[in-house]
């Protein structure tokens, strides 16, 4: 038994330096005098006034957090839908092709998607003047036309684990099929549904491929900022950056883990 | 006049029946769950569907609350053809095998759901909750969710849930599975009580035949989609229609036999496999030397080591197992023919002294009155 415990606890701690050193390596250079990325010179807070001072990483930083909002919302609502119908219509004609077609973008490659959803803006433009442009709208079609995958998939397999039963209690206690939807299925999925929100999120704010094939002039997001400074050499503002974004980031998964294991407690 | 009165509705000529079954079909593909069943359950009637697993009988229950479309057939409750009744509009509540209690609802809530649906007035709805929450003893748990309760009380919250709505009809599927035999027991009682008090008509479906036997005015007793009888429980314990009923509830011998005399009031049977002749004091209709079973209860049996005073009915046999369960034994006993018949008798004294031990041979004796004959 000690022996084993011993194993584990090495692998365990292998793994988390594993994981978690470069990031630790990353948030200490944040702090680096020196204008060296490389080169300690001492403790410092001046790459974070500097951040701030730049005006292109804060726009890109805010049309990333806007582009990420409203995609990982729109993706809720339409994997929500498509993983319900999914997992409650039965048989349908075409129910294979709903179903592949659903979980297509999970497989597909980034560039295929991107250039395939390029193309479509492109033509659509020059067929009926709509979508005007590339900006932030065609990044939110973009990035929802995969990141309602994921939810779909999480929804659907939540869904699955679900008790068939409490609908059809519902429905003999009187409720009709939408008040059976908004009374018990959707509380039911919740968890299911934060944790889609919070997946399609990271994934917006991440992505680099799609958004650069669908994105306008002036319309960059934070990943493609950051990609094209490191091109010049990585300066430690981008540490900064990084640093800040970590700990976003830390904080919104830790809260959601909070929320879902209160949610999970009380179910 | 008055035995008119006390008669069971389903005794009565010309009684309305409550829920009208006709030739319901439930085909899922090629599998045919419910074949052609047709069946008359009256007001205020507890009826068990009895059957094992695969048996057809919550598909029933399911057509009856609208989660099934029939194939073909019609049911009709209270005289109204269900064919176009969605589930949410019809008269009748539903109590689930796994309670289906809602995880994020407190159980008042739970209960109350039913009538928020209806919208009744919430002075209404939270008076009929908390006589419901009194009335099922659960008071104290109305602001818990359903996981910080027992099994046993979930039930009770299941049960109040379906009944708050006052449904004329309440189906409940294996309504005491879950619970524990000595918890079972006293739910049973109760919800005979619960029954007579509200005068709803309750079908239950069980694979529990002690269970259907303690609660049902009447049982049907499924098995492959058919229901192969309807009777009070003693008729279908006493007087089976068929081997698969026989079989079915409770244990019982069957011999196979052959009739040789075929008369009005009785039957005379040679079996061979019994080593005697049988003779039944009904008539049967049937063809001459036709093959049929004669079935005999392990409790209907006399046992003893001389041979006794009649020529029908007696086997001879010797013990080749005993087991002791306290308020009775159980006999296995081998007769010539290699047959083995299966006898319980009773144990009346604490010491016996000259007590039936293994290898003894006996004889095994029953009265014409006593055994069932089975065409089929």
């Amino acid at each position: 038994m000690t022996r084993n415990s011993k194993f584990l606890s090495i692998s365990s701690l292998l793994g988390f330096i594993f994981l978690y050193a470069p990031i630790i390596s990353l948030i200490i250079y944040s702090f680096n005098k020196s204008k060296l990325v490389t080169v300690w010179g001492g403790w410092s807070i001046k790459w974070y006034v500097e951040l701030f001072n730049n005006q292109q990483i804060i726009d890109a930083a805010l049309v990333s957090l806007n582009v990420a909002f409203i995609t990982a919302t729109l993706s809720v609502i339409l994997g929500v839908l498509a993983g319900y119908v999914l997992s409650r219509m039965g048989r349908f004609p075409g129910k294979l092709i709903v179903s592949g077609w659903v979980s297509a973008p999970l497989i597909m490659p980034e560039v295929i998607t991107g250039l395939s959803l390029l193309l479509l803006f492109v033509s659509l433009e020059s067929l009926i003047g709509w979508p005007a442009g590339r900006g932030i709208t065609t990044i939110i079609i973009a990035h929802t036309t995969f990141c309602m995958a994921y939810v779909a998939v999480i929804v659907q397999s939540r869904l699955a684990q679900m008790d068939d039963s409490l609908e059809e209690a519902a429905m003999d206690l009187g409720a009709k099929p939408h008040s059976l939807f908004f009374l018990i299925t959707l509380p039911i999925i919740s968890p299911a549904i934060i944790s889609g929100w919070l997946l399609a999120f990271t994934m917006s704010l991440d992505d680099l491929v799609i958004a650069s094939f669908v994105s306008g002039p002036g319309n960059s997001t934070l990943p493609m900022v950051i990609f094209s400074k490191i091109r010049l050499g990585v300066t430690p503002e981008v540490n900064a950056l990084a640093t800040i974004m970590i700990l976003i980031v830390a904080i919104g998964v830790v809260s959601a883990m909070w929320q879902m294991r209160k949610k999970e407690n009380a179910l | 006049m008055t035995q008119e009165t006390t008669m069971p509705l389903w005794k009565q000529d010309g009684a309305k029946p409550f829920i009208q079954i006709k030739n319901v079909t439930k085909k899922f593909g090629e599998f045919t769950a419910v074949d052609n069943v047709t069946l008359d359950i009256y007001e205020n009637e507890l009826f068990c569907l009895l059957g094992g697993s695969g048996s057809g009988k919550s598909t029933l229950l399911r057509i009856l609350a609208g989660f099934e479309e029939l194939t073909t057939g019609q049911v009709l409750i209270d005289g109204v053809d269900m064919a176009n009744i969605e589930p949410w509009n019809r008269p009748i509540n539903m109590m689930f095998q796994s309670y289906a209690l809602f995880p994020h609802m407190s159980v008042a809530k739970n209960i109350a759901f039913g009538l928020k649906r209806d919208k009744v007035p919430k002075k209404e709805i939270d008076q009929r909750v908390a006589e419901m929450l009194t009335m099922m003893q659960i008071e104290q748990f109305a602001d818990r969710k359903p996981d910080q309760l027992s099994g046993g009380q979930r039930q009770r919250v299941a049960l109040a849930r379906a009944l708050i709505k006052r449904p004329k009809l309440l189906l409940l599927d294996e309504p005491l599975g879950a619970l524990d035999k000595k918890l079972r027991e006293e739910t049973q009682f109760e919800l005979v009580n619960i029954q007579d008090k509200l005068g709803v008509t309750f079908v239950v479906v069980t694979h529990d035949q002690e269970e259907a036997m303690t609660l049902a005015s009447r049982i049907g007793v499924m098995g492959n989609g058919v229901i192969t009888q309807v009777d009070e429980p003693r008729d279908v314990y006493e007087y089976p229609s068929s081997r698969f009923v026989a079989e079915f509830i409770g244990s019982i011998n069957l011999f196979e036999g052959r009739v040789y005399e075929d008369e009005v009031e009785h039957v005379k049977i040679k079996s061979k496999e019994a080593g005697c002749n049988f003779y039944v004091n009904h008539g049967i209709s049937c063809a001459p030397n036709q093959k049929v079973t004669v079935a005999i209860r392990p409790e209907k049996m006399k046992v003893s080591r001389k041979k006794p005073d009649q020529e029908f009915n007696c086997l001879h046999g010797q013990i080749i197992d005993i087991a002791y369960m306290g308020n009775l034994s159980i006999f296995r006993i081998k007769l010539e023919s290699g047959a083995i018949v299966r006898v319980t008798l009773p144990n009346l004294v604490r010491e016996n002294r000259n007590p039936l031990t293994w290898d003894d041979f006996v004889y095994l004796a029953w009265d014409y009155d006593s055994s069932v004959v089975l065409t089929s």
